[in-house]
């Protein structure tokens, strides 16, 4: 399943300003990830992994390194080219959900194809989706009138309803009890087999990256660890 | 798609969307009424001038198009007038503005005024007789809730109301032309003349020669006076006109600033979503764009449907006072200011929005 490189990380660092204090939130930073992998990056809370979750969906920008998704290379990209590429190449789960609550469920998810100036109707490959995701018969409702983890699972048929090259997940189970955060991992791991889809996830929860290929630990924003899992 | 959005976003709070709609409404409202109640109260001075019927009219040197506080004519004129070439008939009027509003008492002779037109068509009591009497028209009779036999005290003088009358002709309220001079001190003196010709084809060419004569006076037909009734012959009408223009376009402007400037900050989060899935500045300044035009558009639409309710106040509480016409030349002028107003007060706003940095939008509470 795996090929190279669909995420290349090099040296990369972020320093954010603190009033006179510079923080260190990445410090030198390398990760491979291959197109169709299924990656978890873990660590501790400030260890670094929600400002690479934020640089590799160009959520922000890098302060030094290299880095390139899906051939791309984000150095030196402007705001409107890292708009570009979330809207062409990555596709976002976060951990709130982040559903837009005006709109029912079915068009928080088109909202994201008219985006992308995609056609605005579900393939039939992406009802099948939405069948598996167990919210084809939510789809009218408006956020509010659904669960959790119903709320969590819309959010991944928003993220891969484009068919992105990577799928970032960043705490997709933070909000969620024991029974739903499992079903939910259950369903990215079945979008990652099935569909090849690349994800990427950002969890400190040892029970949700044991789901992934490969788990890498971050610590003080480096990578300390990385290791295979026979899934 | 995205209308959907801009009309779920409206509608998730619709007490703001009500009150910046109502607010744009009335910014219409008063621009309108304002507008209706010139062309309407000119319209009206203008058809009542026109059943004086009249073809020429004679008034003093340097006097505004609209209103006569002076009688600075003296009473003689019509005489001398009466004995140029084509002249049938000349009738001298004197014209009392009164105070606290925009009416006026009129003085004339009511044997004069009958030979020039007919006369007054009375609905109830009839001419005028003894030096107290007062004539007025069924619109002032009825904002004043005058009957014949009532009194109505006006120049500081009790008048017994004679007669009510058919409106449509000079003036709304009418005394004997002597009572008036005497009231007012101005015994001998007059407002204006209406001077009846032979061949009103001629009127122009009488006019002419008129005002070689009477150098200084001005002297129009009265097809030339009643086109000059207009807001633009009216100068200081056409300056609050623009002043009330001003005023609306600033308070569209704050009211749209205001209720877009919370919208924004109170869906920062939902910004930052858009962003965070792709979605451009431009589109989130075409969403704040939208909701704004579409709010200044049912403002618009709200202000005129208020602007029947304005008419239909006046028409019951003062209609010989103030008469508002329905102006639909205004309509798509005002809608554009509403718009304008709108769209300005929206640009800050959409500014914020689309600086808000993406990783503190969606960590927004």
């Amino acid at each position: 399943m795996s090929e190279a490189g669909i995420i290349e990380v090099h040296g990369l660092t972020k320093t954010y300003q603190v009033g006179d204090v510079e923080v260190h939130a990445l410090r030198g930073v390398d990760l491979q990830v291959s197109k169709g992998e299924f990656v978890a990056i873990v660590g501790a809370s400030g260890s670094g992994k929600s400002t690479l979750f934020h640089i590799l969906g160009g959520l922000t920008p890098m302060s030094s390194g290299a880095v390139r998704i899906n051939g791309r290379d984000l150095s030196g990209m402007t705001n409107a080219e890292r708009t570009e590429l979330r809207k062409t190449t990555v596709g976002f789960v976060f951990q709130k959900y982040n559903l837009l609550p005006t709109l029912t469920a079915e068009d928080n998810i088109r909202i994201v194809q008219y985006i992308a100036d995609r056609e605005m109707t579900f393939a039939p490959g992406f009802q099948e989706i939405l069948n598996l995701l167990g919210i084809a018969d939510r789809l009218k409702h408006k956020p509010r009138a659904l669960s959790g983890g119903q709320q969590q699972r819309v959010a991944i048929a928003r993220g891969i309803v484009n068919s992105p090259a990577i799928l970032l997940a960043d705490e997709p189970t933070g909000n969620l009890d024991s029974e739903n955060a499992a079903a939910v991992l259950k369903l990215m791991k079945d979008l990652n087999k099935r569909l090849g889809q690349t994800i990427l996830m950002i969890t400190h929860d040892a029970e949700a990256a044991s789901y992934a290929d490969r788990i890498v630990r971050m610590r003080d924003g480096r990578i300390m660890m990385a290791e295979h899992q026979t899934n | 798609m995205l209308n959907n959005l801009i009309f779920a976003n409206l509608g998730h709070r619709p007490i703001r969307t009500l009150l910046s709609v109502l607010a744009i409404a009335v910014e219409v409202t008063m621009i309108l009424t304002l507008v209706g109640v010139s062309y309407g109260t000119l319209d009206q001075s203008a058809q009542r001038n026109r059943g004086v019927g009249a073809d020429i009219w004679f008034r003093p040197p340097g006097s505004s198009v609209i209103g006569l506080s002076t009688a600075p004519l003296s009473d003689k004129i019509p005489a001398l007038l009466m004995q140029e070439p084509h002249v049938t008939f000349a009738m001298g009027t004197m014209v009392q503005p009164l105070s606290g509003g925009f009416d006026s008492i009129t003085g004339l002779d009511i044997d004069d005024f009958t030979k020039l037109n007919g006369g007054f068509h009375f609905l109830r009591g009839g001419p005028l007789v003894n030096d107290d009497d007062i004539i007025v028209d069924e619109y002032y009779a009825k904002q004043k809730n005058l009957h014949v036999g009532s009194t109505v005290n006006l120049v500081n003088h009790d008048w017994k109301v004679a007669g009510i009358f058919e409106s449509g002709k000079l003036a709304r309220i009418c005394v004997k032309l002597s009572a008036l001079q005497a009231l007012t001190g101005n015994p001998g003196h007059l407002s204006q003349i209406f001077v009846k010709v032979d061949d009103p084809r001629k009127a122009q060419s009488i006019v002419d020669a008129l005002k070689l004569k009477y150098k200084g006076y001005q002297i129009y037909t009265m097809e030339e006076f009643i086109s000059m009734i207009s807001i633009n012959n009216v100068g200081m009408l056409k300056n609050f006109i623009g002043v009330v223009i001003g005023v609306a376009v600033v308070v569209g402007f704050i009211v749209v600033f205001m209720a877009m400037y919370t919208a924004v900050l109170e869906r920062t989060r939902e910004i930052g979503i858009l962003k965070a899935v792709g979605g451009s500045s431009a589109l989130i300044l075409n969403i704040l764009f939208r909701e704004t035009l579409l709010l200044a558009l049912l403002g618009s639409a709200m202000g005129i449907v208020l602007t029947y309710g304005t008419q239909w106040l006046m028409k019951h509480a003062v209609p010989a006072s103030l008469v508002q016409e329905t102006v639909y030349g205004w309509w798509p002028i005002v809608t554009g200011i509403a718009v304008v107003g709108a769209l300005l007060g929206v640009v800050v706003p959409a500014m914020k929005a689309i600086k808000q940095d993406v990783t503190e939008a969606l960590s927004y509470e």
